[in-house]
Protein backbone atom coordinates (compact mmCIF):
# COMPACT_ATOMS: atom_id res chain seq x y z
CA UNK A 1 0.00 0.00 0.00
CA UNK A 2 2.65 2.29 0.83
CA UNK A 3 5.09 1.49 -1.76
CA UNK A 4 2.28 2.39 -4.16
CA UNK A 5 1.52 5.60 -2.52
CA UNK A 6 5.18 6.50 -2.99
CA UNK A 7 5.41 5.33 -6.59
CA UNK A 8 2.76 7.73 -7.35
CA UNK A 9 4.72 10.55 -5.52
CA UNK A 10 8.08 9.35 -7.87
CA UNK A 11 9.14 12.23 -9.48
CA UNK A 12 8.69 14.90 -6.50
CA UNK A 13 11.02 11.90 -4.72
CA UNK A 14 13.32 12.67 -7.18
CA UNK A 15 13.68 15.67 -7.27
CA UNK A 16 13.67 16.25 -3.79
CA UNK A 17 16.35 13.51 -3.28
CA UNK A 18 18.69 15.35 -6.61
CA UNK A 19 17.97 19.26 -4.89
CA UNK A 20 19.73 17.45 -1.61
CA UNK A 21 22.26 15.17 -3.48
CA UNK A 22 23.54 18.47 -5.13
CA UNK A 23 23.11 20.87 -2.03
CA UNK A 24 25.96 18.19 -0.85
CA UNK A 25 27.66 17.93 -3.92
CA UNK A 26 28.52 21.98 -3.88
CA UNK A 27 29.38 22.23 -0.41
CA UNK A 28 32.02 19.50 -0.51
CA UNK A 29 33.67 19.86 -3.93
CA UNK A 30 34.13 23.68 -5.54
CA UNK A 31 31.31 25.31 -3.66
CA UNK A 32 30.43 28.27 -6.37
CA UNK A 33 32.60 26.86 -9.11
CA UNK A 34 30.29 23.90 -9.58
CA UNK A 35 27.39 26.46 -10.53
CA UNK A 36 27.32 26.42 -14.24
CA UNK A 37 27.82 22.38 -13.91
CA UNK A 38 24.75 21.92 -11.03
CA UNK A 39 22.12 24.35 -13.52
CA UNK A 40 22.85 22.10 -16.49
CA UNK A 41 22.26 19.49 -14.90
CA UNK A 42 19.25 20.85 -12.61
CA UNK A 43 17.56 21.82 -16.10
CA UNK A 44 18.59 18.08 -17.83
CA UNK A 45 16.65 16.52 -14.65
CA UNK A 46 13.69 19.22 -14.97
CA UNK A 47 13.57 18.51 -18.63
CA UNK A 48 13.92 14.57 -18.37
CA UNK A 49 11.46 14.67 -15.71
CA UNK A 50 8.77 16.34 -17.69
CA UNK A 51 9.35 14.10 -20.12
CA UNK A 52 8.70 10.85 -17.66
CA UNK A 53 5.78 12.95 -16.15
CA UNK A 54 3.99 13.70 -20.11
CA UNK A 55 4.52 10.17 -21.21
CA UNK A 56 2.30 8.24 -18.17
CA UNK A 57 -0.57 7.00 -19.31
CA UNK A 58 -4.00 8.36 -18.60
CA UNK A 59 -5.89 8.11 -15.55
CA UNK A 60 -6.35 9.55 -12.22
CA UNK A 61 -4.58 7.87 -9.22
CA UNK A 62 -4.41 9.67 -5.77
CA UNK A 63 -2.30 8.67 -2.93
CA UNK A 64 -2.13 9.12 0.78
CA UNK A 65 -5.89 8.48 1.76
CA UNK A 66 -6.77 11.55 -1.16
CA UNK A 67 -3.94 13.62 -0.41
CA UNK A 68 -2.17 13.45 -3.14
CA UNK A 69 -4.14 13.32 -6.77
CA UNK A 70 -1.87 13.03 -10.06
CA UNK A 71 -4.32 13.39 -12.48
CA UNK A 72 -4.61 15.39 -16.03
CA UNK A 73 -4.72 18.28 -15.12
CA UNK A 74 -1.73 18.28 -12.14
CA UNK A 75 0.21 16.45 -14.90
CA UNK A 76 0.18 19.12 -17.50
CA UNK A 77 0.68 21.53 -14.81
CA UNK A 78 3.55 19.81 -14.03
CA UNK A 79 5.15 19.62 -17.50
CA UNK A 80 4.87 23.16 -17.93
CA UNK A 81 6.35 24.16 -14.33
CA UNK A 82 9.34 22.00 -15.46
CA UNK A 83 10.26 23.11 -18.33
CA UNK A 84 9.61 27.26 -17.97
CA UNK A 85 11.81 26.00 -14.75
CA UNK A 86 14.67 24.69 -17.08
CA UNK A 87 14.85 27.25 -19.96
CA UNK A 88 15.23 30.01 -17.21
CA UNK A 89 17.48 28.32 -15.29
CA UNK A 90 19.64 27.75 -18.57
CA UNK A 91 19.30 31.09 -20.22
CA UNK A 92 20.34 32.86 -16.72
CA UNK A 93 23.41 30.98 -16.39
CA UNK A 94 25.90 32.70 -18.05
CA UNK A 95 24.61 35.96 -16.86
CA UNK A 96 25.07 35.08 -13.41
CA UNK A 97 28.96 34.09 -14.20
CA UNK A 98 29.31 37.45 -15.79
CA UNK A 99 27.90 39.21 -12.63
CA UNK A 100 29.18 37.36 -9.58
CA UNK A 101 26.42 35.92 -8.85
CA UNK A 102 27.44 32.44 -9.38
CA UNK A 103 26.04 31.12 -6.32
CA UNK A 104 25.46 26.97 -6.44
CA UNK A 105 22.42 27.67 -4.21
CA UNK A 106 20.46 29.32 -6.89
CA UNK A 107 19.70 25.99 -8.96
CA UNK A 108 19.06 23.67 -5.44
CA UNK A 109 16.61 26.57 -4.36
CA UNK A 110 14.73 26.46 -7.96
CA UNK A 111 14.74 22.91 -7.69
CA UNK A 112 12.99 22.77 -4.18
CA UNK A 113 10.98 25.43 -5.87
CA UNK A 114 9.74 23.32 -7.93
CA UNK A 115 9.10 20.53 -6.01
CA UNK A 116 6.82 22.53 -3.85
CA UNK A 117 5.23 23.51 -7.28
CA UNK A 118 4.69 20.01 -8.13
CA UNK A 119 3.39 19.04 -4.79
CA UNK A 120 0.83 22.52 -4.85
CA UNK A 121 -0.68 21.24 -7.81
CA UNK A 122 -1.38 17.72 -6.89
CA UNK A 123 -2.64 19.07 -3.64
CA UNK A 124 -5.73 17.05 -2.45
CA UNK A 125 -5.95 17.98 0.71
CA UNK A 126 -5.54 21.69 2.78
CA UNK A 127 -2.73 20.36 4.87
CA UNK A 128 -0.81 19.22 1.18
CA UNK A 129 -1.83 22.49 -0.11
CA UNK A 130 -0.37 24.11 2.38
CA UNK A 131 2.77 22.05 2.52
CA UNK A 132 3.63 22.34 -0.90
CA UNK A 133 2.66 26.25 -1.13
CA UNK A 134 5.49 26.90 1.64
CA UNK A 135 8.14 24.67 0.28
CA UNK A 136 7.94 26.76 -2.70
CA UNK A 137 7.60 30.03 -0.98
CA UNK A 138 10.33 30.09 1.27
CA UNK A 139 12.87 28.85 -1.36
CA UNK A 140 11.67 32.07 -3.63
CA UNK A 141 12.20 34.30 -0.59
CA UNK A 142 15.55 33.13 -0.44
CA UNK A 143 16.42 33.64 -3.98
CA UNK A 144 14.46 37.23 -4.31
CA UNK A 145 17.68 38.61 -1.82
CA UNK A 146 20.39 36.44 -3.80
CA UNK A 147 22.46 38.67 -3.81
CA UNK A 148 23.47 38.99 -0.69
CA UNK A 149 25.27 42.56 -0.56
CA UNK A 150 23.10 44.30 -2.60
CA UNK A 151 20.80 46.70 -0.61
CA UNK A 152 18.26 46.33 -4.01
CA UNK A 153 18.16 42.84 -3.69
CA UNK A 154 17.88 42.26 -0.02
CA UNK A 155 14.93 44.85 0.38
CA UNK A 156 13.35 43.28 -2.42
CA UNK A 157 13.43 39.44 -0.41
CA UNK A 158 12.62 41.45 2.75
CA UNK A 159 9.52 42.76 1.08
CA UNK A 160 8.44 39.61 -0.57
CA UNK A 161 8.54 37.81 2.94
CA UNK A 162 6.77 39.87 5.07
CA UNK A 163 3.81 39.69 2.43
CA UNK A 164 4.46 36.47 1.60
CA UNK A 165 4.34 35.11 5.27
CA UNK A 166 1.24 37.63 5.69
CA UNK A 167 -0.53 35.97 2.79
CA UNK A 168 0.02 32.52 4.12
CA UNK A 169 -1.20 33.53 7.57
CA UNK A 170 -4.27 34.74 5.67
CA UNK A 171 -4.36 31.39 3.36
CA UNK A 172 -4.11 29.55 6.48
CA UNK A 173 -6.43 31.16 8.59
CA UNK A 174 -9.37 30.44 5.94
CA UNK A 175 -7.75 26.50 6.22
CA UNK A 176 -8.62 26.69 10.01
CA UNK A 177 -12.45 27.97 9.29
CA UNK A 178 -12.97 25.69 6.51
CA UNK A 179 -12.02 22.85 8.57
CA UNK A 180 -14.20 23.88 11.45
CA UNK A 181 -17.29 24.53 9.26
CA UNK A 182 -16.72 21.15 6.87
CA UNK A 183 -15.27 19.24 9.84
CA UNK A 184 -12.34 17.94 7.43
CA UNK A 185 -9.22 19.54 5.12
CA UNK A 186 -9.72 16.65 2.57
CA UNK A 187 -10.91 18.47 -0.81
CA UNK A 188 -13.54 15.67 -1.58
CA UNK A 189 -14.61 15.97 2.26
CA UNK A 190 -15.17 19.84 1.88
CA UNK A 191 -17.46 19.56 -1.32
CA UNK A 192 -19.59 16.65 0.19
CA UNK A 193 -20.57 19.40 2.78
CA UNK A 194 -22.12 21.73 0.28
CA UNK A 195 -25.64 21.26 -0.72
CA UNK A 196 -27.76 22.57 -3.48
CA UNK A 197 -25.06 25.21 -4.08
CA UNK A 198 -25.25 26.97 -0.94
CA UNK A 199 -22.56 26.46 1.69
CA UNK A 200 -22.64 27.80 5.22
CA UNK A 201 -21.38 31.60 6.07
CA UNK A 202 -18.31 30.01 8.02
CA UNK A 203 -17.34 28.11 5.29
CA UNK A 204 -17.95 31.38 2.87
CA UNK A 205 -15.60 33.37 4.86
CA UNK A 206 -13.10 30.34 5.24
CA UNK A 207 -12.77 30.26 1.10
CA UNK A 208 -12.64 34.13 1.17
CA UNK A 209 -9.60 33.95 3.34
CA UNK A 210 -8.47 30.88 1.23
CA UNK A 211 -8.43 33.48 -2.26
CA UNK A 212 -7.13 36.32 -0.94
CA UNK A 213 -3.81 34.34 0.60
CA UNK A 214 -4.04 32.80 -3.18
CA UNK A 215 -4.31 35.90 -4.55
CA UNK A 216 -1.20 37.45 -3.28
CA UNK A 217 0.64 34.62 -4.75
CA UNK A 218 -0.59 35.47 -8.11
CA UNK A 219 0.45 39.21 -7.48
CA UNK A 220 -3.97 39.69 -8.33
CA UNK A 221 -5.22 43.19 -6.99
CA UNK A 222 -5.44 44.21 -4.65
CA UNK A 223 -2.93 41.87 -3.00
CA UNK A 224 -0.45 43.29 -5.96
CA UNK A 225 1.71 45.62 -3.23
CA UNK A 226 4.52 43.62 -3.76
CA UNK A 227 5.21 42.54 -7.44
CA UNK A 228 6.95 46.03 -8.47
CA UNK A 229 9.20 46.61 -6.39
CA UNK A 230 10.27 42.40 -6.14
CA UNK A 231 10.42 42.28 -9.52
CA UNK A 232 12.89 45.75 -9.63
CA UNK A 233 14.61 44.18 -6.42
CA UNK A 234 15.30 40.53 -7.51
CA UNK A 235 18.23 39.50 -9.81
CA UNK A 236 17.13 39.71 -12.98
CA UNK A 237 17.58 35.87 -13.22
CA UNK A 238 15.25 35.45 -10.35
CA UNK A 239 12.58 38.11 -11.66
CA UNK A 240 12.23 35.83 -15.21
CA UNK A 241 11.87 32.71 -12.67
CA UNK A 242 9.26 34.94 -10.84
CA UNK A 243 7.47 35.48 -13.52
CA UNK A 244 7.04 32.19 -15.30
CA UNK A 245 7.09 28.66 -12.89
CA UNK A 246 5.46 30.29 -9.90
CA UNK A 247 2.66 32.21 -11.29
CA UNK A 248 1.59 28.99 -13.40
CA UNK A 249 2.09 26.74 -10.14
CA UNK A 250 -0.40 29.45 -8.24
CA UNK A 251 -3.03 29.82 -10.57
CA UNK A 252 -2.85 25.81 -11.16
CA UNK A 253 -3.56 25.41 -7.38
CA UNK A 254 -6.45 28.20 -7.36
CA UNK A 255 -8.34 26.44 -10.10
CA UNK A 256 -7.57 23.05 -8.05
CA UNK A 257 -9.01 24.29 -4.73
CA UNK A 258 -12.20 26.00 -6.19
CA UNK A 259 -12.90 23.07 -8.34
CA UNK A 260 -12.09 20.32 -6.48
CA UNK A 261 -13.15 21.90 -2.80
CA UNK A 262 -15.78 23.82 -3.47
CA UNK A 263 -16.45 22.87 -7.18
CA UNK A 264 -20.33 22.36 -6.39
CA UNK A 265 -20.88 25.78 -5.27
CA UNK A 266 -19.37 28.26 -8.10
CA UNK A 267 -22.28 31.14 -7.67
CA UNK A 268 -20.27 32.11 -4.43
CA UNK A 269 -16.51 32.38 -5.92
CA UNK A 270 -16.93 33.05 -9.41
CA UNK A 271 -17.87 36.73 -8.72
CA UNK A 272 -14.78 37.65 -6.23
CA UNK A 273 -12.53 35.69 -9.48
CA UNK A 274 -14.75 38.20 -11.53
CA UNK A 275 -13.49 41.06 -9.59
CA UNK A 276 -10.38 40.35 -8.80
CA UNK A 277 -9.67 40.34 -12.32
CA UNK A 278 -11.12 43.13 -13.43
CA UNK A 279 -8.92 45.02 -10.69
CA UNK A 280 -6.11 43.46 -11.71
CA UNK A 281 -6.42 43.81 -15.25
CA UNK A 282 -6.80 47.83 -14.81
CA UNK A 283 -4.79 48.36 -12.58
CA UNK A 284 -2.25 46.57 -14.37
CA UNK A 285 -2.39 48.47 -17.29
CA UNK A 286 -2.73 51.93 -15.74
CA UNK A 287 0.31 51.15 -13.69
CA UNK A 288 2.46 50.06 -16.13
CA UNK A 289 2.44 53.38 -18.38
CA UNK A 290 4.02 55.76 -16.02
CA UNK A 291 7.07 52.98 -15.94
CA UNK A 292 10.77 53.59 -17.11
CA UNK A 293 12.30 50.57 -15.42
CA UNK A 294 11.31 47.40 -17.98
CA UNK A 295 11.42 45.20 -15.04
CA UNK A 296 9.13 47.46 -12.94
CA UNK A 297 6.74 47.28 -16.21
CA UNK A 298 6.90 43.58 -16.91
CA UNK A 299 5.73 43.21 -13.12
CA UNK A 300 2.46 45.23 -13.87
CA UNK A 301 2.39 43.33 -17.20
CA UNK A 302 1.92 40.09 -15.06
CA UNK A 303 -0.27 41.68 -12.79
CA UNK A 304 -2.11 42.52 -15.69
CA UNK A 305 -1.90 39.13 -16.92
CA UNK A 306 -2.90 36.94 -14.66
CA UNK A 307 -6.42 39.16 -14.64
CA UNK A 308 -7.29 37.71 -17.83
CA UNK A 309 -6.17 34.35 -16.47
CA UNK A 310 -8.28 35.07 -13.95
CA UNK A 311 -10.96 36.03 -16.34
CA UNK A 312 -11.12 32.54 -17.96
CA UNK A 313 -11.20 31.03 -14.10
CA UNK A 314 -14.25 33.25 -13.01
CA UNK A 315 -16.45 31.68 -15.94
CA UNK A 316 -16.25 27.85 -13.52
CA UNK A 317 -16.77 26.08 -16.66
CA UNK A 318 -14.47 23.48 -17.98
CA UNK A 319 -13.56 25.72 -20.78
CA UNK A 320 -12.85 28.40 -18.25
CA UNK A 321 -10.65 26.08 -17.03
CA UNK A 322 -9.04 24.89 -20.30
CA UNK A 323 -8.74 28.68 -21.53
CA UNK A 324 -6.51 29.47 -18.29
CA UNK A 325 -4.00 26.64 -19.01
CA UNK A 326 -3.59 27.63 -22.53
CA UNK A 327 -3.25 31.61 -21.33
CA UNK A 328 -0.93 30.59 -18.55
CA UNK A 329 1.27 28.06 -21.39
CA UNK A 330 1.66 30.86 -23.65
CA UNK A 331 2.24 33.98 -20.86
CA UNK A 332 4.92 31.65 -19.58
CA UNK A 333 6.36 31.38 -22.98
CA UNK A 334 6.36 34.89 -23.95
CA UNK A 335 8.18 36.29 -20.79
CA UNK A 336 11.21 33.52 -20.86
CA UNK A 337 11.87 35.23 -24.56
CA UNK A 338 11.17 39.09 -23.24
CA UNK A 339 13.26 37.98 -20.17
CA UNK A 340 15.99 36.30 -22.33
CA UNK A 341 16.38 40.09 -23.92
CA UNK A 342 16.00 41.87 -20.65
CA UNK A 343 19.04 39.89 -19.57
CA UNK A 344 21.18 40.82 -22.38
CA UNK A 345 20.48 44.81 -21.92
CA UNK A 346 23.90 46.45 -20.95
CA UNK A 347 25.89 49.32 -21.46
CA UNK A 348 29.88 49.89 -20.79
CA UNK A 349 29.60 45.95 -19.45
CA UNK A 350 26.92 47.14 -16.65
CA UNK A 351 23.66 45.86 -16.43
CA UNK A 352 20.69 48.36 -17.55
CA UNK A 353 17.00 48.16 -16.87
CA UNK A 354 16.25 51.81 -18.58
CA UNK A 355 13.33 51.89 -20.73
CA UNK A 356 14.81 55.18 -22.39
CA UNK A 357 18.12 52.92 -22.94
CA UNK A 358 16.27 50.62 -26.08
CA UNK A 359 16.27 54.02 -28.00
CA UNK A 360 17.56 53.19 -31.82
CA UNK A 361 18.12 49.52 -31.08
CA UNK A 362 16.09 48.57 -34.01
CA UNK A 363 19.08 50.07 -36.17
CA UNK A 364 21.63 48.23 -34.87
CA UNK A 365 20.13 44.48 -34.21
CA UNK A 366 17.34 44.38 -36.12
CA UNK A 367 17.08 41.08 -35.78
CA UNK A 368 16.80 41.03 -31.95
CA UNK A 369 14.38 44.18 -32.19
CA UNK A 370 12.64 42.09 -34.81
CA UNK A 371 11.80 39.42 -31.99
CA UNK A 372 11.30 41.98 -29.41
CA UNK A 373 8.30 43.16 -31.72
CA UNK A 374 7.08 39.83 -32.15
CA UNK A 375 6.67 39.19 -28.22
CA UNK A 376 5.37 42.42 -27.25
CA UNK A 377 2.22 42.15 -29.96
CA UNK A 378 2.03 38.87 -28.49
CA UNK A 379 1.99 40.28 -25.22
CA UNK A 380 -0.55 42.96 -25.89
CA UNK A 381 -3.08 40.39 -28.02
CA UNK A 382 -2.33 41.61 -31.57
CA UNK A 383 -4.22 38.97 -34.05
CA UNK A 384 -1.37 37.37 -35.95
CA UNK A 385 0.30 35.89 -32.46
CA UNK A 386 -0.87 33.48 -30.52
CA UNK A 387 -0.89 36.18 -27.86
CA UNK A 388 -4.53 36.71 -29.35
CA UNK A 389 -5.38 33.34 -29.42
CA UNK A 390 -4.39 32.93 -25.57
CA UNK A 391 -7.16 36.28 -25.00
CA UNK A 392 -9.60 35.10 -27.26
CA UNK A 393 -10.26 32.04 -25.84
CA UNK A 394 -10.75 33.42 -22.00
CA UNK A 395 -12.84 35.89 -23.56
CA UNK A 396 -14.37 33.12 -25.14
CA UNK A 397 -14.75 31.42 -21.70
CA UNK A 398 -16.70 34.32 -20.03
CA UNK A 399 -19.15 35.26 -23.07
CA UNK A 400 -19.88 31.21 -22.88
CA UNK A 401 -20.56 31.99 -19.22
CA UNK A 402 -22.97 34.66 -19.66
CA UNK A 403 -20.34 37.25 -18.40
CA UNK A 404 -20.52 39.36 -21.82
CA UNK A 405 -20.06 42.72 -18.89
CA UNK A 406 -16.33 40.78 -18.09
CA UNK A 407 -15.18 40.20 -21.57
CA UNK A 408 -15.89 43.73 -22.24
CA UNK A 409 -13.85 45.22 -19.61
CA UNK A 410 -10.79 43.00 -20.42
CA UNK A 411 -11.23 44.00 -24.45
CA UNK A 412 -11.13 47.84 -23.05
CA UNK A 413 -8.33 47.11 -20.23
CA UNK A 414 -5.94 45.23 -23.48
CA UNK A 415 -6.34 48.50 -25.68
CA UNK A 416 -5.24 50.52 -22.84
CA UNK A 417 -2.51 47.83 -22.15
CA UNK A 418 -1.57 47.66 -25.45
CA UNK A 419 0.19 51.02 -25.61
CA UNK A 420 3.00 50.54 -23.11
CA UNK A 421 3.77 47.43 -24.72
CA UNK A 422 3.52 49.48 -28.19
CA UNK A 423 5.90 52.12 -26.47
CA UNK A 424 8.42 49.68 -26.25
CA UNK A 425 8.55 49.22 -29.80
CA UNK A 426 8.46 52.61 -30.77
CA UNK A 427 11.17 53.12 -28.75
CA UNK A 428 13.01 50.56 -30.80
CA UNK A 429 12.21 51.67 -33.99
CA UNK A 430 11.47 55.14 -33.69
CA UNK A 431 13.44 56.48 -30.77
CA UNK A 432 15.77 59.56 -30.43
CA UNK A 433 19.05 59.28 -31.41
CA UNK A 434 20.95 58.83 -27.83
CA UNK A 435 23.18 56.16 -25.60
CA UNK A 436 21.76 53.20 -26.50
CA UNK A 437 23.21 49.40 -25.40
CA UNK A 438 25.97 47.41 -26.02
CA UNK A 439 25.73 45.38 -28.86
CA UNK A 440 26.46 41.73 -29.32
CA UNK A 441 25.89 41.05 -25.24
CA UNK A 442 23.81 38.46 -25.89
CA UNK A 443 25.33 34.68 -25.24
CA UNK A 444 23.80 31.55 -27.35
CA UNK A 445 21.56 30.32 -25.10
CA UNK A 446 19.50 33.62 -24.65
CA UNK A 447 19.63 34.16 -28.28
CA UNK A 448 18.21 30.67 -29.06
CA UNK A 449 15.25 31.38 -26.54
CA UNK A 450 14.69 35.02 -27.36
CA UNK A 451 14.24 34.00 -31.63
CA UNK A 452 12.74 30.51 -30.17
CA UNK A 453 10.26 31.81 -28.05
CA UNK A 454 9.39 34.83 -31.52
CA UNK A 455 8.94 31.68 -33.47
CA UNK A 456 6.87 30.12 -31.45
CA UNK A 457 4.31 33.09 -31.44
CA UNK A 458 4.17 33.30 -35.06
CA UNK A 459 4.13 29.41 -36.03
CA UNK A 460 1.69 28.50 -32.92
CA UNK A 461 -1.39 29.99 -34.86
CA UNK A 462 -1.20 27.42 -36.91
CA UNK A 463 -2.44 24.51 -34.22
CA UNK A 464 -0.67 26.39 -30.98
CA UNK A 465 1.05 23.53 -31.00
CA UNK A 466 -1.45 20.51 -29.99
CA UNK A 467 -1.29 22.95 -26.80
CA UNK A 468 -5.18 23.47 -26.93
CA UNK A 469 -6.26 19.06 -27.47
CA UNK A 470 -3.49 18.83 -24.10
CA UNK A 471 -5.27 21.50 -22.13
CA UNK A 472 -8.64 20.44 -23.45
CA UNK A 473 -8.30 16.97 -21.46
CA UNK A 474 -6.29 18.00 -18.68
CA UNK A 475 -9.07 21.05 -17.97
CA UNK A 476 -11.51 17.41 -18.64
CA UNK A 477 -10.06 15.62 -15.41
CA UNK A 478 -10.45 18.96 -13.05
CA UNK A 479 -13.99 19.42 -14.84
CA UNK A 480 -16.34 16.81 -15.19
CA UNK B 1 -18.04 26.76 30.47
CA UNK B 2 -15.73 27.45 28.00
CA UNK B 3 -17.36 26.98 24.65
CA UNK B 4 -15.86 26.74 21.30
CA UNK B 5 -16.83 30.51 20.34
CA UNK B 6 -14.54 31.74 22.86
CA UNK B 7 -11.34 29.99 21.64
CA UNK B 8 -12.38 31.28 18.16
CA UNK B 9 -12.60 34.46 19.50
CA UNK B 10 -9.46 34.70 21.08
CA UNK B 11 -8.02 33.19 17.96
CA UNK B 12 -9.97 35.80 15.86
CA UNK B 13 -8.65 38.68 18.15
CA UNK B 14 -4.96 37.51 18.29
CA UNK B 15 -4.78 37.28 14.17
CA UNK B 16 -6.19 40.45 13.85
CA UNK B 17 -3.52 42.36 16.68
CA UNK B 18 -0.66 40.28 14.35
CA UNK B 19 -2.05 42.17 11.11
CA UNK B 20 -2.40 45.41 12.38
CA UNK B 21 1.24 44.54 13.73
CA UNK B 22 2.40 44.47 10.52
CA UNK B 23 0.53 47.60 9.21
CA UNK B 24 0.57 49.86 12.15
CA UNK B 25 4.17 49.49 13.65
CA UNK B 26 6.76 51.64 11.84
CA UNK B 27 9.50 50.89 14.49
CA UNK B 28 11.12 47.78 13.55
CA UNK B 29 11.56 44.61 10.91
CA UNK B 30 11.70 42.66 14.34
CA UNK B 31 8.23 43.59 15.52
CA UNK B 32 6.70 42.34 12.05
CA UNK B 33 8.48 38.90 12.37
CA UNK B 34 6.57 38.95 16.30
CA UNK B 35 3.41 40.26 14.28
CA UNK B 36 3.65 36.86 11.63
CA UNK B 37 4.25 34.72 14.61
CA UNK B 38 1.28 35.85 16.34
CA UNK B 39 -0.77 35.51 12.94
CA UNK B 40 0.37 31.95 12.49
CA UNK B 41 -0.21 31.10 16.49
CA UNK B 42 -3.53 32.20 16.39
CA UNK B 43 -4.31 30.06 13.87
CA UNK B 44 -3.24 27.06 15.53
CA UNK B 45 -5.81 27.95 18.47
CA UNK B 46 -8.46 28.05 16.03
CA UNK B 47 -7.30 24.26 14.76
CA UNK B 48 -6.96 23.01 17.97
CA UNK B 49 -10.33 24.18 19.29
CA UNK B 50 -12.14 22.70 15.93
CA UNK B 51 -10.28 19.55 16.31
CA UNK B 52 -11.55 19.42 20.27
CA UNK B 53 -14.79 20.10 19.38
CA UNK B 54 -15.00 18.33 16.55
CA UNK B 55 -13.74 14.99 18.09
CA UNK B 56 -11.46 14.72 14.69
CA UNK B 57 -7.53 14.53 14.99
CA UNK B 58 -6.69 16.64 11.51
CA UNK B 59 -6.96 19.53 13.16
CA UNK B 60 -4.07 19.13 15.58
CA UNK B 61 -1.73 17.06 12.98
CA UNK B 62 -2.23 20.48 10.67
CA UNK B 63 -1.00 22.65 13.64
CA UNK B 64 2.36 20.48 13.98
CA UNK B 65 2.83 21.07 10.37
CA UNK B 66 1.88 24.83 11.17
CA UNK B 67 4.65 24.81 14.21
CA UNK B 68 7.41 23.08 11.68
CA UNK B 69 6.81 25.90 8.53
CA UNK B 70 6.57 28.71 11.39
CA UNK B 71 9.89 27.68 12.79
CA UNK B 72 11.32 27.66 9.13
CA UNK B 73 9.94 30.94 8.50
CA UNK B 74 11.46 32.30 11.14
CA UNK B 75 14.75 31.42 10.69
CA UNK B 76 14.59 32.44 6.73
CA UNK B 77 13.20 35.83 7.99
CA UNK B 78 16.12 36.21 10.33
CA UNK B 79 18.57 35.46 7.67
CA UNK B 80 17.35 38.08 5.24
CA UNK B 81 16.97 40.05 7.84
CA UNK B 82 20.45 39.54 8.56
CA UNK B 83 21.45 40.50 5.16
CA UNK B 84 19.69 43.49 4.87
CA UNK B 85 20.94 44.81 7.89
CA UNK B 86 24.53 44.50 6.86
CA UNK B 87 23.16 46.32 3.37
CA UNK B 88 21.75 48.87 5.01
CA UNK B 89 22.95 48.86 8.09
CA UNK B 90 19.60 49.77 10.02
CA UNK B 91 16.30 47.37 10.35
CA UNK B 92 13.80 50.69 10.43
CA UNK B 93 10.86 50.17 9.16
CA UNK B 94 11.31 53.69 6.80
CA UNK B 95 14.48 52.56 5.75
CA UNK B 96 12.95 49.52 3.72
CA UNK B 97 12.15 52.45 0.69
CA UNK B 98 14.72 52.46 -1.59
CA UNK B 99 12.16 51.03 -4.23
CA UNK B 100 9.09 52.66 -4.41
CA UNK B 101 5.69 51.18 -3.73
Amino acid sequence: MISEDLSLLLPEIVLAVYAMAALMYGVYTGKDRTMPLLTWVTAAVFAALAFWIGITGPGTHTAFNGMFIDDGFSRFVKVTVLLSGAAVLVMAQDYMVRRGLARFEYPVLVALAVVGMMVMVSAGDLMSLYMGLELQSLALYVVASLRRDSAKSTEAGLKYFVLGALSSGILLYGASLTYGFAGTTEFKGILSTIHGGHMSLGLLFGLVFLISGLAFKISAVPFHMWTPDVYEGAPTPVTAFFATAPKVAAMSLIARLLFDAFGTAPADWSQILAVLAVLSMFLGAFGAIGQTDIKRLMAYSSIAHMGYALVGLSSGTQFGVESMLMYMVIYATTNVGVFAFILSMERDGRQITDLASLNNFAAKEPLKALAILILMFSLAGVPPTVGFFAKFYVLRAAIEANMTWLAVLAVISSVIGAYYYLRIVYYMYFGQETEGLDTGTMNIVPWIMLMGTAVIMLVGIVNLFGVEGLAHAAAATLVP
Amino acid sequence: MIGLTHYLVVGAALFVIGIFGIFLNRKNVIVILMSIELMLLSVNINFVAFSHFLGDLAGQVFTMFVLTVAAAEAAIGLAILVCFFRARGSIEVDDVNMMKG
